[in-house]
């Protein structure tokens, strides 16, 4: 590849609009040299703002490095919890990166099975945000446990002393249902990266960058045998992640959902928090998508077509959130129970009123505005409306962590919860871990589906769709 | 290295090296001559120097170890103390009843505030535990309070003084008997005439006599009493009415109508717990009203409404086709009295601030202290008694009737630190009334020598100004602290020429004292004491000293020139010449054994009280102070005692703290909110405290209390909240007018166990006055439209205990909150204290807490308290949601904690709905200091960091009696097994026991009609279940209730 053909890839892109999952002039083998240069050119091309992102990253994982060794020396009650409010920032994060790691499988299983075909933009992308959100979910449950080192007697080992877990706490579920999720994600994840790993060793001119990829290609050298397996391998993963993007959620609602606490014991948790997953995760990937783009510009391979097809997934689940909410206060005053009453009145009006109106503001107001056009197609805009989501969502699960709990049934328990330092420094310390992560899996990785975009192309040429003429500038 | 790695020496080059002058010109081994490899090595290695060069020599490192082993070893044979010398040998053969891993009791007493509890205390292979009161002991009656729990806490203080001191250096008791006895030659010489002795209130006969002697020996030496939290106006009241010191015994189980004119005669002051028991005794005699038989239809539904789900399991598991009534209901029924029938004695409480006994009364009226006395007038004045007609209350006139209709069966009682007249005036109505010689009795008074000790105080503090005192030795006290602030104790105390000081801690005292001896705790030591109706009690030690500690009658011995003697000698010899008669020594064991000593009650006098002439305080109009012990650190005596420094006080449940309670009113009126420091100035002189609003305080009153802002005295006292004593003068111990407040503009934080203070209409805690219950019996378990009884549903057939079923009833209409059962359960079940910062992050470990309502309007709101455990449900919300099992329920229906297998979820926490189980969100549990290990019963597993814990029934004390039952091949007898919280209770409020044992004590409890379940519409069906509160209002003051 010559000095021009480098700079031509790493020139501005044209954003094709909203009606084309793919920029102009795109052949197999552009599409190929333009993902694979955001991995594979020299360090000195990085862009700057990448060292500087990571750097930021990086310093605020020490937060979490820090807290959860401090946390681990001194014990859990280096965390704000108390009685009556025994969960705190943990179990919120727990949720909240949980939910942000739904977005990758919904759009690598279901949008696979209904064939849309804008997916395989940001499928990678969203796969390994769930990936790596998962990871930063299934810290918190070791690190929130009094006694972290026994954290593994949550699971069913034989052991001597002829214990179980107990099977009916949803705690138990949730162990099952995190870790099948988390492996059916790296697996989904990493199947999918093989043959695109195989074209990055294939495209390497370093030797360790070829034995690097070339390792984990796993040998893969496109024969049509391994197409044909690998094809129906990605489609029964995909079957088998499908019900798991449900379950997931399902499952994590029931932790509340099965106590008997006033604003957890709601039969309408599972759904709307399924929706609410979904609808961070989106926000979460539109907040991870629109930088990323504009960085490594990718504007013509992540189209204004992608962001608007997530804008409205965003404002689909997001009226099933508003449900939700809705459902809550309307069987709060339905039941005529008299604590479900005070729970909701005490959540909108008590000490943490200002989480709820927050709330309601970030996750129900504001997110209305999606329903015009011009906003969907507006970035910036968009990036604020994912990053407000985000926070919505975050204090969705603090309400309902907090707030039900610090006033229950009998007053004299009452009492109110306080965030540590620790609190804070372990959420903003998964953030970056989370972002390091990420600004890695670009640098490293593909970070868009090379072979499914030639796929794409390859079925955009065979339907005639309206697809781009090729420019002069852009040959085979 | 090893010697063989050595390269060997080639001398011979070496010398031809050195010799052709090829080798260095100096050279300071031959090593360096012949530039071996060893010695380049040493070279190049620069931290050669400060490396221990021998650390990886196996050889040295076995050396070091024996050597370190050695002199460990050495060094604690050199530690142990010297063995006693009294009968000890060794086990030959093992002494009866002493059988390793059961512990032994033995009674005992602890005097506290003039008058001596008696106690059976536990002993674990000689390691006193627990302390437990001596149901044969008249101030005890089998209750404790939590000062006598935590004294034993006190007993294993690692801050207690430990040595002699000198002028502050350690020293000896040999050097101090030595300095003390030439004290003592010189005295002879003017026979003492410059000798003081300062004691607490003696009541120990032995001690008496002691003294006595000694200053026989020396007639000009003078002894004076000074004790904090005294009864000085109890004192001064008798001596007015009487014209001599007489000592008044209330009989409250024959009395039908109390007036409390400001005494809080159920939590403090003497003879607290035998009074708080015979009022409930009284309170409940007749209120056993059985539960209405539910109707055949009801049953065939499963309908149930908690408090019977007992008996009709138990029905079940006979036939659960036999749908009738179960004979235990029927028998239950039987056993109680018709509702018609039910009464109550009634309680009028005249206080400035709530206190336990005005959360009990019926009618409670707020007014400030000074107000009592015109209010006493008053109702003199409508009994026919007194001089004056006082001032006019809308009450009186009702409770004056009450009296009267109750004559003989009435009593009046007034507090400790009212004036004088009050107590005069009591004593009148009293008298008029007929009460006396049935309701009140009035003895020879119990101390050694009965002094005003605020004069006696005086004339010391006089004394010392003159320059005419030579030596002064205090025992135990700490007047530096206490002492009234107008005599300035502490300059006064270093005029003295030699001043020693004997007692617990190395406290602000001892600092200005040549010589501190440390003090054997009560656990350590002979005595005797007294109860306040004179029946006199050994104090028998469960432990010889801890630190050395000694006893003020080792003092006296070695003053009458009898050193060493040992406390026991002198305790018995002085009995052996009171009972000259007797078998001495058949005498001695039983009375040690039964931990009383027959026939020693004080006798009864016969007096004739004449009212006062004059009323002596006329309260002002402005805002006025009270001056307290504090509920549980006292007069600063437990102030470093970490269980009753976070015991939530009674009335606020704030923890290690005092404040200046205020009125809502009045702080609304200076603009003052809760945690406001206010710089409180009184008689010219100052003090800041965070004030505190309290709910049916006085108006225009402020109470502070004793015990903070200690300076010495202990790692947990120092540096927290502030000294009231500063306020306090020899004129009004007890407080006056006169004060002004001003806000400094700082806050204070307090660490509340308890932040809402109303029921939030959720009733907790269910009232009915006496009419309403005659109304409807069941209003505690009516339903009501917002609060459904749930059917009784479940889709598995319930459980059947075949074997025990255990249950608790808690009778809400006896418990007066004195929250003795919250430090019992404490000391029984190893505890631990967690401090201010974690209490206020709401992380207080106790297993029972005691909750507080106010019900009413904030001025003069009703009080109520609840104590709570584990409700021990039987659908337990916790065991369901914890996933590794480590809460499940026991056979016989226990809600059980697994420590081990707790991983730390704290998912069962938020799913109770009594929020009753504890977190050691840190570690809580002293694993460091030694002196603690010995404390902790044997019985109960330490808990460390990350685990959840909670009440458990004391289920080491079930099992126990579990294992004796089995040997003997029969069933736990009722009340064979009593938790710690039920053993102290005063009141016998909590009952604990087999409820598949119809006749169980607590299964009848839960057959009556105001048997009700927390929270039962979330059908958890608990096994703890509360008996509602009735209330007994005078009828005629229905409009004033307060």
């Amino acid at each position: 590849m010559t000095v021009q053909e480098l700079e031509e890839l790493e020139k501005p892109a044209i954003d094709p609009g909203p009606d084309h999952i793919v920029g102009a002039g795109f052949t197999n083998a552009t599409v190929t040299d333009k993902i694979a240069n955001v991995a594979l050119r020299p360090l000195k091309s990085t862009p700057l703002l990448w060292f500087a992102g990571i750097a930021i990253a990086f310093m605020m994982m020490q937060a979490l490095l820090i807290g959860s060794a401090w946390l681990f020396y001194r014990g859990v009650g280096a965390w704000g919890v108390m009685i009556p409010v025994a969960w705190g920032f943990a179990i919120v994060n727990f949720v909240w990166w949980i939910g942000i790691g739904h977005a990758g499988t919904l759009i690598s299983a279901i949008l696979l099975l209904l064939k849309q075909d804008w997916r395989t933009s940001i499928n990678r992308f969203a796969e390994a945000m769930t990936l790596f959100a998962v990871a930063q979910a299934g810290m918190f449950p070791i690190l929130h446990l009094g006694r972290p080192w026994l954290f593994y007697w949550l699971m069913p080992y034989p052991n001597s002393m002829w214990l179980w877990p107990q099977p009916r706490s949803p705690l138990i579920w949730d162990v099952f249902a995190v870790s099948t999720y988390a492996t059916v994600s790296l697996l989904f994840w990493y199947v999918g990266l093989v043959p695109d790993l195989a074209s990055m060793r294939d495209r390497a001119t370093k030797l360790w960058q070829k034995r690097a990829y070339g390792l984990f290609a796993l040998g893969w050298r496109g024969s049509t045998k391994h197409w044909t397996r690998y094809q129906m391998a990605y489609l029964l993963l995909g079957g088998l992640a499908t019900p798991l993007v449900v379950s997931v959620h399902t499952v994590v609602s029931f932790d509340f959902a099965i106590s008997i606490m006033p604003g957890w014991h709601t039969t309408i948790f599972p759904p709307y928090f399924v929706a609410g997953a979904i609808y961070s995760g989106f926000a979460m990937v539109l907040t991870l998508a629109i930088p990323t783009r504009k960085l490594f510009h990718l504007e013509d391979i992540i189209t204004m077509r992608h962001l608007e097809c997530m804008a409205k997934v965003m404002l689909g689940t997001g009226l099933i959130v508003a449900y939700g909410y809705l459902m809550e206060a309307f069987m709060a005053w339905y039941s005529g129970q008299f604590y479900e009453r005070f729970m909701y009145l005490n959540r909108a009006t008590g000490p943490y009123g200002w989480s709820y109106l927050m709330l309601i503001g970030c996750n129900i107001a504001i997110p209305q505005l999606l329903w015009l056009r011009s906003v969907r197609l507006n970035v910036p805009i968009l990036f604020v409306l994912s990053l407000v989501i985000n926070v919505g969502m975050w204090l969705e699960r603090f309400v309902i962590v907090i707030t039900s709990l610090h006033r229950d049934w009998l007053p004299s328990s009452w009492g109110e919860y306080h965030p540590t330092q620790v609190d804070w420094m372990i959420f903003v310390g998964t953030i970056g871990f989370f972002l390091t992560l990420m600004f890695l899996f670009i640098r490293i990785l593909p970070a868009i589906s090379i072979f499914e975009m030639r796929e794409v192309l390859h079925h955009l040429r065979h339907r005639n769709e309206p697809h781009p003429q090729p420019s002069p500038s852009h040959g085979d | 290295m090893t010697p063989s790695d050595k390269t060997v020496l080639d001398l011979d080059r070496l010398r031809a090296r050195l010799k052709a002058g090829q080798g260095p010109m100096y050279w300071k081994s031959l090593e360096e001559v012949a530039e071996t490899p060893e010695f380049q090595a040493f070279v190049d290695d620069e931290l050669s120097a400060v490396r221990t060069p021998d650390w990886l020599d196996p050889a040295n490192r076995r050396t070091f170890m024996k050597l370190m082993g050695a002199s460990i070893g050495l060094a604690g044979l050199t530690a142990c103390t010297k063995q006693p010398k009294e009968t000890i040998v060794p086990y030959v053969r093992q002494p009866e009843e002493f059988v390793p891993g059961k512990p032994l009791f033995y009674a005992t007493a602890m005097t506290m505030g003039g008058f001596g509890t008696g106690l059976l205390i536990e002993s674990h292979l000689g390691r006193p535990t627990k302390v437990e009161g001596n149901p044969d002991h008249p101030n005890s009656l089998g209750a404790s309070d939590y000062f006598h729990q935590a004294s034993v806490l006190q007993l294993y203080d690692p801050d207690r003084s430990q040595a002699v001191l000198n002028r502050g250096r350690i020293s000896s008791w040999i050097a101090f008997q030595a300095a003390m006895m030439q004290e003592r030659e010189r005295a002879n010489l003017n026979k003492g005439a410059g000798v003081r002795i300062l004691t607490e209130t003696v009541v120990s006969p032995t001690l008496g006599a002691q003294i006595k002697e000694f200053l026989q020996q020396l007639p000009a030496a003078k002894w004076h009493q000074w004790d904090a939290a005294g009864r000085h106006g109890a004192f001064a009241g008798a001596q007015g009415a009487f014209g001599r010191p007489v000592n008044p015994i209330y009989q409250l189980e024959q009395a039908d109508v109390i007036v409390s004119l400001d005494a809080d005669f159920l939590s403090c002051g003497p003879g607290n717990l035998r009074y708080a028991q015979h009022f409930a005794n009284r309170r409940r005699a007749l209120t056993n009203v059985a539960q209405k038989e539910r109707s055949k239809q009801d049953i065939q539904e499963g309908y149930q409404a908690g408090p019977d789900a007992p008996l009709r399991n138990q029905a079940a598991s006979h036939s659960e086709e036999d749908t009738s009534p179960s004979p235990s209901l029927e028998q239950a029924k039987a056993a109680g009295v018709p509702v018609e029938q039910v009464t109550l004695n009634r309680l009028y409480v005249v206080e400035s601030a709530p206190s336990p006994t005005g959360g009990m009364a019926d009618h409670r009226f707020p007014m400030k202290a000074s107000e009592v006395e015109g209010f006493a007038w008053a109702l003199a004045a409508a009994l026919g008694v007194g001089g004056q007609s006082g001032t006019a209350h809308k009450a009186i006139p009702a409770i004056a009737k009450d009296l009267k209709a109750n004559a003989g069966k009435c009593v009046v009682i007034a507090g400790d630190y009212q004036p004088a007249a009050v107590h005069a005036l009591a004593h009148a109505m009293n008298q008029s009334l007929g009460a006396v010689g049935k309701t009140v009795v009035y003895t020879e008074p119990i101390d050694a020598n009965p002094v005003d000790q605020i004069a006696s105080i005086k004339e010391l503090v006089g004394d010392l100004n003159a320059g005419k005192v030579d030596t002064l030795v205090m025992f135990g006290g700490n007047p530096v602290y206490s002492a009234p602030v107008d005599f300035d104790f502490k300059s006064a105390l270093q005029k003295a020429k030699w001043r020693a000081h004997l007692s617990l801690y190395n406290d602000e005292t001892s600092e200005f004292c040549h010589w501190h001896v440390p003090q054997a705790h009560y656990l350590e030591s002979w005595s005797d004491t007294r109860a306040q109706d004179g029946t006199v009690t050994f104090v028998q030690p469960l432990i010889e000293p801890l630190y050395a500690g000694r006893s003020a009658h080792e003092i006296f011995s070695a003053l009458a020139g009898q050193s060493g003697k040992s406390p026991h000698d002198t305790v018995r010899e002085y009995w052996q010449t009171q009972r000259k008669d007797a078998d001495f020594e058949i005498f001695w064991q039983t009375s040690l054994h039964d931990g009383i000593v027959p026939n020693t009650a004080a006798a009864i006098v016969n007096v004739t009280a004449k009212a006062p002439a004059a009323p002596t305080q006329n309260p002002g109009q402005g805002m006025e102070i009270v001056l307290r012990p504090d509920p549980t650190v006292w007069d600063g005596s437990f102030s470093n005692n970490g269980w009753l420094q976070e015991c939530p006080k009674p009335q606020t449940k704030t923890t290690w703290d005092n404040a200046v309670w205020i009125s809502p009113a009045t702080a609304q009126q200076h603009g003052v909110a809760t945690g406001d420091e206010l710089e409180v100035k009184y008689q010219g002189r100052m003090v800041t405290g965070a004030a505190w609003i309290l709910p049916g305080h006085a108006n225009d009153s402020l109470t502070v209390h004793f015990g903070y802002g200690r300076t010495r005295g202990g790692r947990l006292c120092d540096e927290i909240g502030f000294n009231a004593y500063q306020l306090r003068t020899s004129a009004a111990p007890g407080g006056g007018g006169g004060v002004e407040i001003r806000k400094s503009g700082g806050t204070h934080y307090f660490a509340s166990t308890q932040h809402t203070q109303t029921m939030e209409s959720r009733e907790p805690v269910r009232i009915a006055t006496l009419e309403e219950f005659k109304k409807t019996p069941d209003f505690a378990t009516e339903k009501e439209p917002d609060r459904p009884v749930p059917k009784y549903m479940t889709l598995y057939p319930d459980y059947k205990y075949e074997g025990y079923k255990w249950g608790m009833a808690i009778d809400l209409n006896t418990c007066v909150g004195c929250s003795a059962c919250t430090i019992a359960c404490q000391a029984e079940n190893n505890i631990a204290v967690v401090g201010k910062a974690e209490v206020g992050k709401g992380r207080q470990m106790q297993w029972i807490r005691v909750d507080r309502y106010f019900k009413g309007n904030i001025d003069e709101p009703e009080l109520y308290y609840q104590p709570v455990p584990c409700m021990h449900c039987e659908n337990a919300p916790c065991e369901l949601v914890c996933p590794v099992a480590a809460t499940i329920h026991s056979g016989e229906g226990i809600n059980q904690m697994v420590y081990n297998r707790c991983v730390g979820t704290r998912y069962c926490s938020n799913n109770c709905p009594y929020k009753v189980r504890r977190f050691n969100f840190l570690s809580y549990t002293d694993w460091d200091t030694q002196s603690y290990y010995p404390l902790r019963n044997p019985d109960v597993t330490v808990r460390s960091r990350g685990v959840m814990e909670k009440c458990t029934y004391c289920i080491q004390r079930i099992n126990a009696a579990k294992i004796e039952s089995e040997k003997a091949n029969r069933r736990i007898a009722d009340g064979e097994v009593v938790p710690a919280c039920a053993q102290a209770c005063p009141t016998q409020a909590i009952t604990f026991g087999d409820i598949n044992d119809p006749k169980s004590k607590v299964a009848q409890l839960k057959a009556q009609v105001r048997n009700y379940s927390l929270l039962e519409e979330l059908n958890t069906r608990p096994r703890t279940t509360y008996l509602a509160r009735l209330r007994n209002p005078n009828p005629e003051l229905g409009g004033v209730t307060a």
